[in-house]
This record gives C-alpha cells, structure tokens and sequence, in this order.
C-alpha cells in the first residue's frame, strides 16, 4: 500500500484496517502522534488527511492509500504557531500538542476569535484549560501579519 | 537579567511541539514484550477457578504466588495487595499478568475467573470499615451554638472525578543488573521504587526507576504507578525481557484511582449580624477498597473544612471508610476541592438565612493576620483572604452584577473564597526529609532533583531559582532526567510542594555554591578546579510547631488564597447551565513564572468548572460504567468561556523569592462559585456535579 | 482491548456495481463507510462483525444535487460538505444545523450520512431531520434502485428493512413546506451524544420527528395532528409525553428526556411562529 507521508513517498505491508495511527508510531516509527482514547474524542492523534484535520486512531490505512498524510514531525511553515505554544503556555504536559498544532494550523487567518473555540472543539486539553492554546493561536497571526506573510495553510508541503 | 518573575522557555517546549518528545509508549526496546492486566469482574468475593483458554506458547503469566518479596503495593498502610491472592475486594482488581511478544496474540488471549461472590458494600454511609477518623476541635462548640442567633444545616455531596490526563498510565520494565529498571509517566520515583523494592525482595540498589516525559498526572499518577510498574516488573523478572505495560484509556478509567467521593454536613451558628459562632462539620470520604492515600487526603480535607473563616468553636470530625470498589486516590486539591466545595455552598445559604449579602457575611468572617485556624495555627502576614476576596469582587463588578442578574431569568452569579495549605500536611514535609542536589558543571550547573516535570513547569522553574540565586543565565541551568540512580530522594511531586518547598532546598543549594565560587564564574572555577557538588536537604522552617496526636498547631507552612466569581446562564428548556463568565483571583506568593502560574490558574479553574458541572462517574455493580471519552465528559473549548485572571502577590517568607505553592489552589474555588450562580440563578442544588437532571429536579429558591 | 485486526476481511470493490455484486455473491459483509463509528468498536474490542466492504473510494455514492425537484444527497456526503453546502443551506437548513453538532472538525471531515444511517443508532444525530422531511432513502442493489420511506425504514432497535444485498445509496429529500428546526441536547457543547434531540417542520400539518427517546428515531403523529388543529400547547405535550418512550442510561434518564422533549415543542412552536 503506497501513501505519501510528511510529502516522502512510502511502501507499507500491512493488513488495509490497521489504524493509521498504528501504521505511523509502529510500522514509520512517527511517534510524535499519540494515542490518548481510541474513541476519536481527544484529538491527540490528529493528522492532516489531504490537508484535513483527521482522527488517526478511526482511519484505516486503506482510506489513507494514495492520499497525503501530515504529521506533527512533517509540519512546515507553521514555526511561528509551534514556537508560539511554547512561549504563550500552549503547552504543558505536551501530550495533546502535536493534535492541537495540526488542528490549529488548518484554521484561516480569517476565522474570528470566537470560531477558533468550534474549531478546536475536537481537541481534549487537561492541562492548559485551552487559554493558553488560544493565546498561541492569537500570537502567532500577530507575528505573521507583521510579518506580511500568510502562513500555509492546510500544513505540509 | 534575572530569570525569576520572567517568562523564558519551557525547558522542553520545543521537543513538545514538534513531536520529539518522547512518552513511554513510544519507546520500543529490543526484545520487548508487552503485558495485558487480567481483572476481577465482581466487587467481592473468592476467586475459586483460574482458567487460561489459550495456547500458552510464548505468553508468560503471572500471579500473586510469582511475587518474590511482599504482595502488597507499599504506601502508608500496607494492605492492598498487587494481585490479588485468591480474594476480591473490588471490580477490576488485578489478578494475573500476560505478557507476549506479539500483541494480537495477547489480545486475543482469553482467560475466565470463577468466583464466590460476597456481598459488597457500595455505599460508604453503609461501610463498617474505617481507614481514618480524626476529629479537629477548637473552643466548645456548646457555648458556639449557645451565643448564635440562627443556626444552618446542610448536607453537601461531592461524587468521583477522574483525572483524565491525556495519557495513559503506561510503564516499561527492563530486568538487567540484577534487579529492575523501571521507565514510566509517573510523578513519584521514588514512591514506585520503595514499591518495588518491597514487592520484588531487592535491595534499593537493584531498583531503579526512571520518569519518562509524562503527559499529566494531577494526582493519578502518584500511586497508581507503583501498582502497574510492580506489575511489569513482576512480568519482566519472569520472561527476563523488557515488558511494555500500557493501559488503554478504558482501562485506566475503570481501573485506577479517581477523586474520593464525599458527603459533608454542615451545622452553623450565626449570629444575626453575621458572625460565625460555632462550626460544625461532618466529613464522610469514600476511600475505595484499600487504604491507599485516604488518611492524607482525610486530613487535607478535614483541615480545610470550615473555609477561610474565623471562628472560636469549632469541630470537624472525619472518617474515610471502605467501599468495594477501586481504590481512590490523589487529584489536585486531595480532599480540599470537596471540604470546600461544602464550606463556600453552606456559606451562600448562611447568609440567604440571614438576609445578609454572601460578600458581607464573608468579609465579617474572614481571616485576617493574626487570627488562628482551627487547628489553632496563627496566621501571618501572608495571609491574604480579605485582599483576594475584594479583588475578586471589585474585579467582576459582582454587587453590580448579582442586581443586574437577578432581573434576568436563569441567569445568575456566585462566588467561592477559598485557602490551600502548600506542602505537606502537619509533620509531613519533616517525616519526608527531601534532599536536593546541585551539581557545578562546566557550562554552569545541573539540579538534581527527583521532583517531575509532569506539564506544570517544575524543571523550568526550579531551573529558574537557581539561575537567580547562583546568578547564572537561566540557559546554563540544566535539570538532570528524574532517574533514582542519580537523583536524591526530593519526595513526591504532590501537594504544591515542589516550587515551594524543593525550590526552597534549591535555593539554598545554589546560595552555599556561589558562596564556594566566590568572585569565578562556573565555567572558570570548573576549568580551575573542577567540579563538586552541594546538597541539602528540607528544613523545617522555625516557628512551625505541629502536635499530630492532638492534631494541633501549624498545619502547613503557608496557605495560598484564590476567590472565584462565576457567572452562569441556565437554559429555560434543557436546564444546561453554562459558566458565562469567569474571574479568578489568585495570591501566589510570587510569580516565579507569569506563563507558568496562569497555566496553573487557568488549567485548575477549568478542571474545578468540569468538576461543578459537567464530570460524572456513573457507577454500576462496584466500578465505573461511563469509562469512555464519549460518556464521561471533560470540558472541550466550547464548554469554557474566557477566563479573567488576576494574580495577586503576598510574599511567603520560607518561599523562594516568597513563592507560595499553587498546583492546587486553582482546584477549590469553581463547584461552589457555579454552585452559588445556580443558587442565584433559583436553582438550589448542593451535590456536583450540578448536571441538567439535576437542576431539572432542584427545588426552587426564591431570588 | 483492541480487536485484532488481522482477524478482519476487507473486500476492495472497484465500483458500485463491483459492490453490489460482492454483498450479493459475498456476504455476509458490513459497508465501511467513514468509520468514525466503526472503529470506536473495533478500539473497545466490542466489534462483532469480521466482514467488510470499503465504500470510501466510490464516487457514484458522493455528491449533492437537485434531480426532479428533490434534493438528492450521496451516502457518502461527509458532515463538512453539508455544512459547507449553499444547496443544504437554502433546501434543508436543519441539515446543516444537525451536521454542525456532529463530533467535531476531524469527525466532520470524515463522518458520513450513509454511516448516520446505516448504524441506525436512536442518537443518530441526522435521523430526525430525515424522518420530519419524510425523505426516503434510496436503496441500491443489483436489481436496480428502491426508495424507501425514511419513516418505515427502520423496524427496530439498529434493525432496518435493507437487505444484506443492498447498500443505502443515497437520501433524497422533497421540498420542505415549512420553516424548519432542529435542537440537540448534548452532555456537553461540543462532541456530545444527544440526550434529546428533535428536528420538526412548521406546515400546515407540523411535522416533528425525536431521537434518543425511543428504540429508534420517531415521528409523533398524534402531536402533529394536535398542533395542526391549533391545540392548546399543553395537550400538545401531553400527547408526545404518551409518543415517546425514553429510558434511564449512562448519559441521562427518562425523567429529563420528557421534560426537556416536552419543552423543545413548545419552544419549536414558539420559534416557528
């Protein structure tokens, strides 16, 4: 089964209902997404299918066959986000991280404040109390419209 | 450039958000095997057949009779065993161990346990088991009731709540050097090693534990992890391979430790110009089946009982009994959010009685420096509960407010003041003796600490005190891994205690270091004379004096003071009542982090706003029925709305630059604040989780 | 624990006609639509069924249109094209209202109408929109198409009347003669199962249909005949109090589902109009 992931091509011998997240902690050793409930309710396991935010814990490797699959480890063009969750208190424990960066990156610069919350609502924090996730977000676009560049969106390249 | 009251990097920021961050299911080891717990399925009883339906090749098994030194998971009372040994006491209990190289394999495995049921005892106000009762006395609570003019009764109930850290509990065991190493998301190494040690019969050298970066813990992870570390381990000592043992979410939900379940009452004499005259407090814990942790929590709970308030007669009298059902155990705040909860709820109704304004009837009563607890302990300078509690009003323009709302149909607003004791309780920190290592390096200095950074910042700040107090950049501080081969015993990261109290031995460590350095620099005097290394270790500060046989005295070192403000809106046709707005006011002691100490705040408020409305565990035959993300609900984005945060500084001290632990505080505040928004709102509801069944069945108040 | 997957068969169809022709000459074979109800199975290791068949990659089954004055959506429409859809936001607004309850964005991306359908649970959060359109569900199998009421379709308890050798192919829903409104009572704001949910139709004869109150999604008709005829609002209630038969479980119990059921009709009627 052939599928592109952090824009590599790869070649994986797997049974097509593996879960995709399987497939890349396990077989692409990607570990950066996590498994927190394996109900599709915490969002830690969070990729970008085809530039959409997904559940990897609920798709199966044939669903991703053929598509581009983003992970937090293939991010480009989101370090403004990324550092700014470290300096805003995005992050804490770091667990739901890698979901809520991915998540975030697909928001457009022209979703209001108050959107972002739906936005995010698929994303479980236990540590932040999302505040600081939100003030992350908010920096971030501060940063990249003073510096007169819109981000990617949709992650990845 | 000083680094304390700074906002520098979280140590381990950028391996977080790029995912490089290792957690210990992402770890593979060569050879490794991976384990699965086999359970009890009733709440008590004799289990009287074991059967293994599978073909056991390849699986290695465990059970309580492959326990090399003592079945018993080693905490305060040593009575709960690892696995269980022919009895259950609880649905989920452990009773065998699998582990196999192939983890189809061991799911598919299948085993069947034939019991002799018992009958079990569900409801604690039934429990003819008692782990801990203890009574706090101040005055006589006669001539209090004698003085009041009115006097209010309540009973306030508070259920399970589960931690819920994003990850799992997970562990990985190694057997090598003749002994164990054990790698885990814990918060307590040296709690899993004591554990080990006891378990598996080897001397303290043999053991070694090692805190991977862990994805939360807020208390689930401070015991719980000696059970499921001895358990790979016992599985590792067997297969003489690594054994990866990791819970999937419904497992840990069903099986761990969650926040003791409580029923409190309060009777109250007041006179009628609202002054507390006597307090009267009723404290039932639900422990679970095993001791565990409920002593402490008992006394945490029953210490914080009566509110921040200032009263000659009181007593609170408390017991934590037995239930078959799993074992509780520590969640931010440990019996204080529960106690607190009831206080601030009975206090609302205390001034409705009197006619009197919740703010007026707090202001006449609330502690001011000078005034003792109930534990007779004189308070400080420090304390700060009468400027917390005017920031908070003034802040969320409350009187204001409570006017403009009490027009406004279902809408309504409450607020909760409340205290929290950082450290540990009475002669706690004394018995822990923490011992702390600073090591000079050539680049500058490395802590030595088995204190964990488990989301809330601790490397970072510790790193920061010792940059300052060695006068250092912060960037030349590095924080040695949690590793109880190379660090000292600092005690548990629990009780608010870490930035407070190991910071403080820190502190020291680094003042004694820059005084050996003199006018040089780390780097040259390392270049000139190499390296060496200070220690310390916890010393009491003076003046605190504790008598626990008559549980007396100085109760904690400081005590932090939070005042919450809560508005809420209660939906006339599915009664959902939602936090509208939210003010949280903190004293800290000092900021030793601004990013850092509103991550507390705000992370704490939010778990106390899932606490007060939203978090139920439904329990069914003895264990939790609802253990999947979809049923028991934590707040997502769109359940919480924007918080205003207010920190306020009253320095501590015995604090490091006059930090005050905070871990917990943020956890008291927000069930009683909502509690008395719904009240407001006409809603009299005294139970939390304060769900929309339950507002729907409320009776009415009048607003 | 997880079932083990490599005890699951999957069956790869090339097309729908290929599909067709496996569920008929294959079975017993469960679609795979977007999974996102699936694999909560599969992850608790309650899944009973070891037989698949991957809808995903058929096109036939995508798309939203009008054909014949209906409005016709594919069984693969995920919840994100429906929110984002002008088409559903003009003909069947509390579509997209419904849709929008759904999960969240990663279970919107992915989650389909054929899925909401075919697992059938009485939660299903777009089922009492379909119900009060009275749209039908459009059957395919090698034979050719059927439709079916969406009313009779289902016959019980996640039971319906699609054969094994039939696949829900699409929706197709009438012109709806009436505002429209839809509510769901969550245990939370977002990512939420329903406790109560109702979508219902101002017409001349009302039309309000209810999950979660029942083994499957109901339609009231005693109710609807009550508010047709300009009955007080209280004998309105007290008919659908007799109509629907919630029960106590792990989200919520009978006694709030009634309530809140009762009080979402008299807000339906006020908001209406």
């Amino acid at each position: 089964m052939r599928l592109s992931v952090n824009g590599t091509a790869v070649e994986v011998d797997v049974h097509p209902l593996a879960r995709l997240l399987d497939v890349l902690r396990e077989t692409l050793g990607l570990t950066g997404t996590k498994e927190g409930c394996g109900e599709g309710e915490c969002g830690a396991c969070t990729v970008l299918l085809d530039g959409r935010p997904v559940n990897a814990c609920l798709l199966p490797v044939a669903h991703a066959e053929n598509r581009e699959v983003v992970t937090i480890e293939g991010l480009r063009g989101h370090e403004a986000l990324q550092e700014a969750f470290v300096t805003e208190g995005g992050t804490q424990c770091g667990i739901c991280t890698p979901g809520f960066v991915l998540a975030a990156s697909t928001i457009g610069e022209e979703v209001a404040p108050a959107a972002i919350r739906e936005a995010l609502a698929g994303n479980l924090c236990r540590c932040t109390g999302y505040e600081g996730i939100y003030r992350a977000i908010d920096a971030a676009r501060r940063a990249s419209r003073e510096a007169g560049s819109r981000p990617d969106r949709g992650g990845g390249r | 450039m000083p680094a304390v009251g700074t906002p520098v990097p979280r140590k381990e920021g950028l391996d977080k958000v790029t995912g490089r961050a290792r957690y210990t299911d992402d770890v593979v080891l060569p050879g490794m095997l991976f384990g699965r717990t086999i359970r009890a399925t009733i709440p008590r009883g004799r289990i009287t057949g074991v059967h293994l339906d599978f073909d056991p090749h390849g699986f290695t098994v465990v059970d309580a009779r492959d326990i090399p030194g003592r079945n018993v998971v080693a905490l305060i009372v040593d009575d709960q065993p690892c696995l269980a040994d022919g009895r259950v006491s609880h649905t989920e209990e452990p009773v065998l161990l699998l582990a196999h190289a192939d983890r189809e394999a061991l799911l598919g495995a299948t085993v069947r346990l034939d019991y002799a049921a018992e009958p079990a005892v569900l409801d604690p106000r039934a429990s003819q088991t008692v782990f801990k009762e203890l009574t706090i006395q101040k005055g006589c609570l006669d001539d209090g009731f004698g003085s009041a003019d009115v006097v209010v009764e309540g009973e306030y109930r508070t259920g399970h709540q589960e931690q819920l850290y994003i990850e799992p509990q997970g562990v990985i065991a190694v057997p090598e050097d003749g002994g164990v190493t054990v790698y885990g998301s814990l918060q307590c190494p040296y709690y899993v090693h004591h554990a080990l040690s006891v378990l598996l019969a080897l001397p303290p050298e043999r053991v070694r534990v090692v805190q991977l970066e862990t994805g939360g813990g807020f208390g689930g992870k401070e015991d719980y992890p000696s059970i499921i570390a001895g358990h790979a381990a016992l599985l590792a000592l067997k297969a003489n391979r690594p054994v990866k043992l990791v819970y999937d979410r419904l497992e840990d939900m069903r099986a761990t430790t969650k926040r003791h379940p409580a029923i409190v009452r309060h009777r109250t004499g007041v006179t009628r110009d609202g002054r507390l005259t006597a307090i009267d407090v009723e404290v039932l814990l639900d422990g679970g089946a095993y001791t565990t942790l409920s002593p402490v929590v008992l006394s945490r709970g029953a210490l914080h009982a009566t509110g921040p308030y200032r009263c000659d007669h009181v007593r609170v009298h408390g017991r934590v009994v037995q239930t078959h059902t799993p074992p509780n155990g520590a969640f931010r705040g440990f019996g204080a959010p529960q106690t607190q909860f009831a206080a601030e709820a009975h206090m609302d109704r205390v001034a409705a009685a009197l006619g009197l304004d919740p703010v007026a009837l707090r202001e006449r009563n609330v502690w001011r420096p000078g005034d003792t607890t109930a534990t007779g302990q004189r308070l400080g300078p420090d304390c700060s509960a009468a400027d917390v509690l005017r920031v908070a009003v003034e802040r969320s323009r409350y009187h204001e407010r409570r006017g403009t709302l009490a027009g406004r149909p279902g809408a309504g607003i409450g607020l909760a003041l409340v205290f929290h004791g950082a450290g540990f309780t009475g002669s706690g920190e004394v018995k822990l003796a923490s011992r702390a290592a600073l090591q000079l390096t050539a680049t500058g200095a490395r802590i030595r600490v088995a204190s964990t950074e488990i989301g809330q910042g601790a490397r970072t700040v510790l790193a920061q005190v010792v940059a300052d107090a060695l006068g250092i950049a912060y960037d030349d501080v590095e924080v040695a891994e949690a590793d109880t081969r190379f660090v000292p015993d600092s005690g548990p990261t629990v009780a608010s205690r870490t930035s407070m109290v190991v910071g403080r031995i820190l502190q020291g460590c680094a003042v004694r270091m820059r005084e050996r350095l003199g006018d040089l620099g780390p780097a040259d005097y390392h270049a000139r004379h190499g390296p060496f290394e200070v220690e310390g270790q916890y010393v009491r500060p003076a003046g605190l004096d504790w008598d626990e046989a008559a549980y007396r005295g100085d109760a904690y070192g400081c005590y932090g003071y939070a005042c919450d403000v809560v508005e809420v809106a209660i939906d006339a046709d599915t009664y959902e009542a939602r936090a509208t707005a939210v003010t949280t006011v903190h004293d800290v002691g000092r900021v030793l982090h601004p990013v850092l100490v509103r991550g507390q705040i705000e992370g704490g408020t939010v778990q106390g706003l899932g606490y007060a409305l939203l978090e139920e565990v439904a329990m069914r035959d003895g264990a939790m029925a609802n253990a999947q993300l979809t049923n028991y609900v934590i707040p997502t984005t769109a359940d919480v709305p924007p918080l205003d945060v207010v920190v306020l500084e009253t320095p501590y001290v015995e604090g490091p630059f006059g930090a005050k632990g905070v871990g917990e505080l943020p956890m008291d505040a927000p069930a009683a604040a909502a509690v008395n928004a719904i009240r407001h709102a006409g809603f009299d509801v005294r139970e939390v989780p304060a769900t929309p069944e339950r507002l729907s069945e409320a009776p009415c108040v009048s607003r | 624990m997880r079932t083990v997957v490599s005890a699951l068969e999957l069956g790869r169809p090339r097309g729908l006609r290929d599909a067709l022709k496996m569920l008929r000459d294959e079975g017993p074979l469960t679609p795979l639509a977007g999974c996102t109800d699936l694999y909560v199975l599969l992850n608790a290791g309650t899944l009973t069924e070891r037989r698949f068949v991957d809808l995903w990659p058929l096109d036939e089954l995508r798309g939203m249109a009008e054909r014949d004055g209906f409005l016709w959506l594919g069984a693969l429409t995920t919840y994100r094209e429906i929110i984002a859809s002008p088409l559903v936001a003009r003909r069947l607004p509390m579509l997209a209202a419904a849709a929008r309850t759904v999960g969240a964005a990663q279970v919107q991306n992915r989650g389909t109408l054929g899925g909401n359908i075919g697992n059938g649970s009485p939660a299903g959060d777009t089922l009492p929109v379909f119900a009060a359109a009275d749209a039908h569900v459009v059957l395919a199998s090698l034979d050719g198409e059927r439709r079916v009421p969406f009313t009779a379709f289902y016959t019980g308890y996640r039971t319906s009347v699609r054969r094994s050798d039939e696949l829900i192919a699409a929706v197709e829903v009438p012109e709806v003669d009436g505002r429209q409104w839809y509510r769901k009572v969550g245990t939370r704001a977002a990512q939420a199962i329903s406790k109560v949910v109702m979508a219902a139709v101002r017409a001349p004869t009302p039309r309000v249909a209810l999950g979660s109150v029942a083994p499957t999604v109901v339609r009231v008709p005693h109710t609807e005949a009550l508010l047709a005829r300009a009955a007080p609002i209280e004998e309105a209630q007290r008919a659908l109090l007799d109509e629907i038969h919630p029960i106590d479980d792990l989200r919520s119990t009978a006694a709030y589902r009634r309530r809140v059921a009762a009080n979402l009709l008299a807000r339906f009627w006020t908001d209406t109009a």
